[in-house]
C-alpha cells in the first residue's frame, strides 16, 4: 500500500462530506427556479463520484497519521475543495476555469476578491453559494472535519495544527481535540446567528442579513451586491459591521473562556487584544484626520464613519467597502493595504500576520534595544505574564522572512505579467493577507487581470490562509524523501 | 470523566495512552516541554507545562472540573502536596498518588483526610514485589492475578506440547480434573490474537491460556497444560534494590534465596536486614560468579536491577547456564515484545503492573478489582452484581442468559468465601462478585453498563 493511502482516504472522505455544501444553494435554486439547479446537482454528483473513486482503493488504509502527513492532508484538502468549489461557477455562470477557481479559492480562503461583476443580477442560489463558501472556509474546513468525523480523532492534532492560525498552536480548549473543534464551531455558529439577527433588526432583508453575517464572521468580504456594504448606505449597518468584524477577529479561545467562566475579565487581560485595539484606534484616527483634511466627505462625522469602517475592515483583512478606497487621495489607499498585514488575533478567522506575531516582533525589537543599554541583562520574552520559549520566537522570525520572500517573488512575477507596479504590489499583498480589495487595475474588480495572474493569486491566497509553512514544507525535497 | 495525570514518566504516559483510547478526557502535566510535545503529537490529550503541585498549573489543567487526580511525578513530596492542594482548594473527589519511600508508607495515618488527604496510594515497588512473588509461587505462570483477596486467581500460562490437555477440546478439561477441582479457561491468546473459548476450542502448542481457579487448585490445572517440576525452591535474585530486598525478605523463610548485588555497601546493608538469604557482592552477568553459585540448580532467576539491558543480558546468560525459569524486570515496553520468548520466560513491566492497579480506581462503580493484561489491550475485572432481580441485567439470571458484549467471558463467581467456577447454568445472586475477562479494551464501557443498576426499578 502506498505511504500516502491514509492521506488519500481522509481527503476523499472530507471531499464527500463537504459536497453536502452544495445542498443549501440547490434548495435555493429549486425554490426560486433561478436556473442554476442543474449546475448544483451536477456539481454534487461529480464531486461525490470523484470522492468515491478516491476512497474505494484505499478504504482500508486506516493507519494513524504521522506528524508529516498532517501538512499533506491539509494542503490536499484545501486544494481539492477549492477545485470542487469552482464547479458551480463554471456550470451556472459559464466562467472560465481560471476565473472559477480564483473565485472559489477567494471564497474559501476568506479573501473576498471577486472576478465577477453584476452580482446583483446573478441567480440567487449563486449569490448565496459565494457567501456560504466564505463561511465554510472561515474557521477552517479541517477544524470542521475534526469536529464531525470520528476517523480524525487520532491524528486530528496533526492536521489541526497545520491549519490553525497563530504562532502557538498547541494550546487546546479541552482535552479532546474533537471537543475543542466542536466548541470552536459552536462559538462560530453562535456569533453568526447573533450577527444575522442584528443585521436584520437594522433593516437588511433576511436573505441579506444571513448572507452578510456569513462573510462578516468569517472576516471574508464577499457581498451579494457590487457595491458591497455601501449598497445599504446606512450608518447603523456600518457600525454593526465594524463591531462584528472586531468580535470575529478576536481569538476564539477568549470567547470560549469568557463563556465558560461567564466573565468579561479574560478580554481585558489579554495582551494581544490590547495591542489589536490600539492598532485599530491608531489607524482609524489617522484615516479620519486625512479624510477630514482632504475634504473627501462633507462633515467630520461622515469622515469618521468611513474612516473607521475601512480601517477596521482592512486591518482585519475582511475587505468590505462602503466607498471606492482605490480612488481616495494621498497615502490612504496604500496605508490601508499595508495595515492588512497585521490581521486579527491568532485563533480568529482573519488572515495576515496575526497581532500576536506583531506583538512578539515588537517585543524582540525592544529587547535588542535594551540589550544595547544593559549588555548583561536577562530579558525573557513574555506573553501575558508567561515566558515563551525561544523556539516560538524563532518560528515568528522564520514566518516573517518567508512572508517577505514570497511577497517579493510574487510581486516581481505579477509585475512582469501585468506591466503595472501598483496593481502588482496591491494584488499580491491583498491575496497574501486574504484581504480582497486591491488598487490599480484590480481596484474595482479583479476580472480584468490575466489568467496566469489569477492562478498565481489563487496560490497566494492559499499560501496566506495556511500561513506559508504548511504549503512551503511540501515544496522541500526533504519532505518527500523517506 | 476528566482526569489529570501529573508526571509524564513511563507510568504516566502509559496511563494516558491506555485511558485516552476510552471515553476519558486526559490532561497530562509535566515540567518537560519536549516530552509533553511528543506526547501531544501521539495522543489525543491536552498537555500543560508547569509544576504539578502549583495551584495555577492545576487550574490550567482544568482541576475545577476534574473528577480524578493521579499524581505520578518522580517526587513523593510533589505528589503528596498536589493531593493536598487538590483537596483543600478544589475539592477534587478522588486523589491517587504514587509514594515510593517506605518510610512514608510505614505511617498510613499520614494520609488520612485531615493530614495529607490521598484516597489511593500506589507504590510501584510493592506492587511489583507482589507480582513477582506470585510468579515464583507458580512456576510456569506468565501472570497471576488475584481476585477476592487471593481466594480466586486468574493464571496465564503458555501451553506446551507435553501438557495432557494440549491438542484437545476444552470440554475435556472437566473430565480430566479430579472431582473436587474445577477451573474455567477464560481466554486464549494465539499469535497475540484473543480467542474467547467455547467447549469445542482446541488448545494448541504455544497458546497463552488464561484460566480461573480457586487458590489451591491452580497447580493441578496447570499440570494439564504443561509438564511441571516441583515447586520452586532455589531462587536467585539479581539486584538488591527495593524490590530485590523486599522479595528476599518475603521468600527467605520458605525458599533458599541468593541475592547478587553489585555495590558492596548496599549489599552489607541488605545482609544486615535479612536472615537466611545469602547476599553476594558481584556483577549479576558475571559468568564465573553464576557458575560458582550453582546457577544450573537454580529454579527461578529474577533480574531486578533498574537497568533494562543488564536485566535482559543476565537473564539470558542465566537461562543458558541452566536456570530453570527466568523472570526479568523490563521498563521499556518495546523490549518486552523483543525478549518474551524461549530465552526469557516472563518479562515483568512495572508500568503494566502499576497501571493495572490504577485502573481499579478508575473503572466506574461496581468494579472492585481490575487487572490490565497484554499491555492494556485486555482486562480482567472483578465486578459486584448489585441490585435485585429485575433491576439489574445480571442478577437473577443464569450465565447463559446474560447478554455479554463481544470478546468477553465470565470466568467465575465469588459468593462469600466460596469460589464458583462459571458454567452455563450458574445463577447469579445479589452481591456476587463476578470475574470477567475482556479481551478487547473497547468493550469495557459495555461491561460497565451491564453491571449498572437500573434506577427505574429501585
Amino acid at each position: 500500500m502506498s505511504a500516502y493511502a491514509p492521506v488519500q482516504r481522509i481527503v476523499a472522505v472530507l471531499l464527500g462530506f463537504l459536497s453536502l455544501g452544495f445542498l443549501p444553494p440547490l434548495i435555493f435554486a429549486v425554490i426560486n427556479d433561478d436556473g442554476a439547479a442543474l449546475a448544483f446537482v451536477t456539481s454534487l454528483v461529480t464531486v461525490l463520484i470523484v470522492a468515491t473513486l478516491l476512497y474505494w482503493p484505499v478504504r482500508r488504509a486506516n493507519r494513524d497519521l504521522r506528524v508529516r502527513d498532517g501538512f499533506l492532508v491539509v494542503v490536499a484538502c484545501w486544494g481539492a475543495v477549492c477545485l470542487a468549489g469552482s464547479l458551480p461557477f463554471i456550470l451556472a455562470l459559464d466562467a472560465g476555469l481560471a476565473d472559477a477557481v480564483f473565485e472559489s479559492t477567494s471564497g474559501i480562503t476568506t479573501t473576498g476578491a471577486t472576478v465577477f461583476s453584476g452580482l446583483d443580477d446573478m441567480p440567487i442560489s449563486i449569490r448565496w453559494y459565494r457567501q456560504q463558501l466564505q463561511w465554510m472556509g472561515g474557521l477552517g474546513i479541517i477544524v470542521l472535519a475534526v469536529a464531525i468525523l470520528p476517523m480524525l480523532r487520532i491524528g486530528g492534532m496533526q492536521v489541526y495544527k497545520a491549519e490553525v492560525t497563530g504562532p502557538v498552536k498547541e494550546s487546546r480548549l479541552t482535552p479532546r481535540i474533537a471537543e475543542t473543534a466542536k466548541a470552536l464551531w459552536l462559538i462560530y455558529i453562535g456569533l453568526t446567528a447573533i450577527c444575522a439577527a442584528a443585521y436584520w433588526a437594522a433593516g437588511m432583508s433576511l436573505f441579506d442579513a444571513v448572507t452578510h453575517s456569513f462573510s462578516t464572521i468569517a472576516t471574508a468580504g464577499f457581498s451579494t451586491y457590487d457595491d458591497s456594504i455601501g449598497h445599504f448606505d446606512s450608518a447603523m449597518i456600518d457600525w454593526l459591521v465594524v463591531f462584528f468584524i472586531f468580535v470575529a477577529s478576536l481569538n476564539f479561545a477568549l470567547h470560549f473562556l469568557a463563556l465558560r467562566r461567564a466573565t468579561a475579565q479574560v478580554y481585558l487581560r489579554d495582551p494581544e487584544l490590547k495591542l489589536f485595539a490600539f492598532l485599530l484606534l491608531a489607524v482609524s484616527a489617522i484615516a479620519t484626520v486625512l479624510l477630514w483634511q482632504q475634504q473627501v466627505f462633507g462633515s467630520f462625522w461622515e469622515s469618521l464613519r468611513y474612516a473607521v469602517f475601512h480601517a477596521v475592515s482592512y486591518t482585519t483583512t475582511t475587505g468590505f467597502a462602503t466607498d471606492s478606497v482605490y480612488l481616495w487621495p494621498g497615502m490612504l489607499p496604500l496605508l490601508l493595504l499595508l495595515v492588512s498585514a497585521f490581521g486579527g488575533c491568532a485563533g480568529a478567522t482573519t488572515g495576515g500576520f496575526k497581532i500576536v506575531r506583531v506583538y512578539l516582533l515588537t517585543k524582540q525589537g525592544i529587547r535588542e534595544l535594551q540589550r544595547l543599554i544593559h549588555p548583561r541583562a536577562v530579558v525573557p520574552l513574555k506573553l501575558g505574564g508567561r515566558t515563551l520559549n525561544q523556539e516560538v520566537a524563532n518560528a515568528v522570525w522564520g514566518f516573517v522572512s518567508l512572508y517577505i520572500v514570497c511577497v517579493v517573488a510574487l510581486t516581481l512575477i505579477v509585475a512582469g505579467i501585468e506591466h503595472d507596479l501598483v496593481t502588482a504590489v496591491s494584488v499580491v499583498f491583498s491575496a497574501m493577507n486574504n484581504l480582497g480589495p486591491a488598487l490599480g487595475e484590480a481596484g474595482a474588480n479583479w476580472g480584468s487581470l490575466n489568467d496566469s495572474t489569477k492562478w498565481l493569486m489563487s496560490f497566494a491566497m492559499l499560501l496566506g490562509r495556511l500561513e506559508i509553512f504548511t504549503i512551503l514544507v511540501l515544496l522541500t525535497p526533504a519532505y518527500w524523501k523517506h | 470523566m476528566q482526569i489529570i495525570i501529573l508526571g509524564a514518566g513511563q507510568v504516566g504516559t502509559g496511563m494516558a495512552r491506555s485511558l485516552s483510547q476510552e471515553d476519558f478526557d486526559i490532561t497530562v502535566v509535566d515540567t518537560d516541554a519536549v516530552r509533553l510535545r511528543e506526547l501531544q503529537e501521539k495522543l489525543d490529550i491536552r498537555t500543560v507545562l508547569g509544576h504539578g503541585a502549583h495551584p495555577q498549573t492545576l487550574i490550567r489543567a482544568g482541576i475545577e472540573d476534574a473528577e480524578l487526580l493521579i499524581a505520578l511525578t518522580n517526587s513523593d513530596e510533589t505528589n503528596m502536596v498536589a493531593c493536598q492542594v487538590a483537596y483543600s482548594l478544589f475539592n477534587t473527589p478522588t486523589k491517587v498518588a504514587r509514594v515510593r519511600a517506605a518510610d512514608y508508607l510505614a505511617h498510613p495515618e499520614l494520609f488520612k483526610r485531615e493530614h495529607a488527604p490521598i484516597d489511593v496510594l500506589i507504590s510501584p515497588e510493592g506492587l511489583v514485589t507482589d507480582h513477582i512473588q506470585h510468579l515464583i509461587e507458580y512456576p510456569g505462570a506468565l501472570q497471576v492475578l488475584d481476585f477476592a483477596d487471593g481466594r480466586a486467581r486468574l493464571v496465564g500460562t503458555r501451553a506446551f506440547y507435553d501438557g495432557p490437555l494440549v491438542g484437545h477440546e476444552l470440554r475435556e478439561l472437566r473430565e480430566k480434573l479430579p472431582d473436587s477441582v474445577d477451573a474455567r479457561v477464560a481466554a486464549i491468546f494465539r499469535n497475540d490474537e484473543p480467542i474467547i473459548p467455547k467447549g469445542d476450542t482446541v488448545i494448541e502448542v504455544d497458546d497463552i491460556v488464561y484460566f480461573l481457579a480457586a487458590h489451591d487448585d491452580i497447580p493441578v490445572v496447570m499440570r494439564e497444560l504443561r509438564r511441571m517440576g516441583g515447586p520452586a525452591n532455589r531462587i536467585m535474585l539479581a539486584g538488591g534494590g527495593n524490590i530485590g530486598a523486599a522479595l528476599a525478605r518475603r521468600l527467605e523463610r520458605t525458599h533458599h534465596v541468593k541475592l547478587v548485588e553489585r555495590d558492596a555497601g548496599r549489599a552489607e546493608l541488605i545482609a544486615e536486614d535479612l536472615d537466611t538469604t545469602i547476599v553476594l557482592v558481584g556483577d549479576c552477568a558475571d559468568e564465573d560468579l553464576l557458575h560458582e553459585e550453582g546457577i544450573d540448580e537454580i529454579d527461578v532467576f529474577c533480574a531486578l536491577t533498574n537497568d533494562d539491558e543488564a536485566n535482559i543480558l543476565s537473564s539470558m546468560l542465566a537461562k543458558r547456564m541452566g536456570a530453570d525459569k527466568v523472570i526479568t524486570l523490563i521498563n521499556r515496553p518495546a523490549y518486552v515484545d523483543l525478549v518474551e520468548s524461549d530465552r526469557i520466560d516472563v518479562a515483568v513491566s512495572p508500568q503494566q503492573v502499576t497501571i493495572g492497579a490504577l485502573l481499579t480506581h478508575i473503572r466506574r462503580g461496581h468494579m472492585v478489582r481490575v487487572h490490565s493484561l497484554r499491555r492494556g489491550a485486555a482486562e480482567a475485572i472483578e465486578a459486584v452484581a448489585h441490585g435485585r432481580p429485575g433491576q439489574s441485567k445480571v442478577v437473577g439470571r443464569r450465565i447463559e442468559e446474560i447478554d455479554l458484549p463481544p470478546d468477553t467471558s465470565i470466568g467465575g463467581i465469588i459468593r462469600g468465601d466460596e469460589v464458583i467456577i462459571a458454567h452455563h447454568d450458574v445463577m447469579i445472586e445479589p452481591d456476587d462478585h463476578v470475574i470477567l475477562f475482556v479481551a478487547d479494551q473497547r468493550q469495557i464501557w459495555r461491561v460497565e453498563k451491564l453491571f449498572a443498576v437500573d434506577a427505574m426499578f429501585v
